[in-house]
């Protein structure tokens, strides 16, 4: 530590600040704008930590502006980053050898590969699942459908901003070891495994495509048979035009074709493929 | 529609338009926002029913990065009041949604272009340190993007059930409600494509076709038996594979010790 700045003794954050933390937390994108996304939430949940370590106003003002700059993570993984930054501005206000751009640099710093490793697991696995389980359960109209999927996201949630803060305020910047080491990997590619595997069920459980156009009809023992394309299709592999609907859609999604507009097509097939047969109810 | 039913469907899109931009509570999900719609009008099941059937549309729909999704919120708020108060099919409801959710998303564009204002205040706020102010434009913005979905379903909700919108909704012809429901069918493999393709995982997919061909020739099988084998899958992945055997990388990493001392913040 360098000598020319005197050591102060800083207050930790209380219960209290912990608490207030989080509730502000849960309203991080609520000013979200397209100049700098997240940065007002963050700025407001900082707030509490803030008021902790700084007591003059000109520190204060240069720590609010501080966190007025542009942020965008996943929601609700941000939390780790909110304790990490307190814990780095508790430190500074306590005299420690951390300037404005160390605090930057972390945010910034841990911005991507905390979206790297929340996308996949709270948007790509755990909302999907518990959302198809309470589709599932919602469409025979079952109240459990709804209730199953609202309490089980907002559990997962809560656990995940609650600790997350306690976490990263608690190992400071050690943490960026963890965000790059093999624990969280290893989470991610286990929620990648599991989520794939689901919608590889998915595209074969939930579509329902049926094709009744007629190719074949002959007489056999005084009996039309029919053969069907949806009968061909069935004998080669169920759910074969649902699997091939879903790499269509991956293919134009990754040339960056918004998803609105396929949901469009795909009503547009859906109309004209009854208008001439192709599809049935 | 009751006086105390309008006023508790504003209400409901009012909390759904804020948790549409937050996406922290998941109001907005149409599983969620239906069935508040349908409990506020007085027909529970049928919101249920539209919400989970709006649900499996809307699974794949997700902020990621600056992208933003099509606004489930709106889509599910109004088509709500278009099946229960207008007397609409759920294949309709789904076929009215999702414009709206194109609909919704232009607002949530436009609100969120707004909010820039709001950003440049609160510098403002930071420079004299009013924390105050800071929260208050937090606030504003967030009530924008409320009112974003609340003013179009009280619009809907004032003018769904008359006779002239019913006959309007009665005239599409049934070709075309039959079509719709026919591609209700299918919309929902954009959702699973959204999901595939953020996941970035490429030599993950033989879990994928792992995952389709087990649902489809095991009969029987539900959605919670397969989440279980997804599960082991995934346990039995991590275990084996070799980018996560500490053990065996050891020869490496000590080949490598000063490289691996370096500060990782730099």
């Amino acid at each position: 530590m360098s000598e020319t700045r005197e050591v102060r003794k800083v207050e930790s954050l209380t219960k209290k600040d912990f608490i207030n933390t989080y509730f502000r937390s849960t309203f991080l994108l609520g000013s979200f704008n397209f100049e700098r996304m997240q940065a007002i939430g963050f700025c407001v949940t900082m707030m509490p930590a803030i008021k902790r370590f700084y007591h003059k106003k000109e520190d204060q003002a240069a720590a609010l502006k501080r966190h007025l700059e542009f942020f965008n993570t996943t929601p609700w993984p941000a939390s780790a980053i909110f304790g990490v930054t307190a814990a780095m501005e508790q430190k500074r206000a306590e005299g420690g050898d951390i300037d404005e751009a160390a605090i930057t640099n972390v945010k910034i710093g841990l911005m991507g590969p905390l979206a790297g490793i929340g996308d996949p697991i709270y948007w790509g696995t755990a909302r999907p699942i518990l959302a198809a389980l309470g589709a599932s359960l919602a469409m025979s109209g079952s109240i459990l459908g709804p209730l199953l999927f609202f309490f089980g996201i907002n559990i997962i949630r809560m656990l995940t901003r609650w600790y997350g803060f306690k976490v990263g305020y608690n190992q400071g910047t050690d943490i960026v070891q963890d965000v790059a080491g093999n624990r969280l990997k290893k989470l991610t590619q286990m929620a990648s495994v599991l989520g794939l595997f689901v919608m590889g069920s998915l595209v074969s459980k939930w579509t329902s495509i049926k094709m009744p156009l007629v190719l074949v009809s002959y007489k056999q023992a005084g009996h039309l048979i029919n053969t069907s394309l949806q009968n061909i299709l069935d004998s080669l592999l169920p759910g074969l035009v649902a699997l091939l609907m879903t790499f269509a859609c991956m293919w134009l999604l990754k040339r960056k074709v918004n998803a609105i507009w396929i949901i469009f097509g795909m009503f547009v097939v859906g109309i004209l493929g009854y208008w001439c047969g192709l599809f049935g109810l | 529609m009751s006086a105390m039913s309008f006023i508790l469907v504003i209400l409901v899109s009012l909390v759904c338009g804020m948790a549409s931009v937050m996406d922290e509570r998941q109001f907005h999900r149409p599983i969620v926002a239906c069935t508040l719609v349908g409990l506020v009008l007085g027909d529970l099941h049928t919101g249920i029913i539209l919400g989970g059937s709006l649900e499996l549309i809307a699974l794949g729909w997700m902020n990621v990065g600056a992208a933003m999704a099509p606004d489930a919120a709106l889509a599910s708020t109004i088509s709500s009041i278009i099946v229960i108060v207008g007397h609409q099919s759920i294949g309709e409801g789904i076929a009215i949604a999702v414009p709206l959710a194109a609909a919704g998303q232009v607002l949530t564009i436009f609100v969120r272009t707004i909010a820039v204002f709001f950003q440049h205040q609160a510098d403002h706020f930071a420079a004299n340190a009013n924390f105050r102010g800071i929260e208050w434009c937090h606030i504003g913005a967030l009530f924008l993007q409320g009112l974003r979905v609340a003013i179009p379903t009280g619009a809907v909700a004032a003018v769904a059930g008359t006779s002239i919108v019913n006959n309007w909704l009665d005239a599409i012809p049934p070709v075309i409600t039959h079509g719709l429901q026919v591609s209700g069918g299918f919309i929902v493999v954009v959702g699973y494509a959204m999901v595939i393709n953020m996941m970035k995982a490429r030599s993950l997919m033989p879990f994928f076709f792992i995952g389709f061909t087990l649902a489809t020739f095991v009969t029987g099988i539900n959605l919670v038996g397969l989440g279980i084998l997804g599960a082991c899958a995934a346990v039995v992945y991590v275990q084996l594979n070799p980018d996560f055997h500490d053990s065996i990388k050891m020869p490496a990493a000590a080949v490598n010790t000063v490289s691996d001392d370096d500060d990782v913040l730099g």
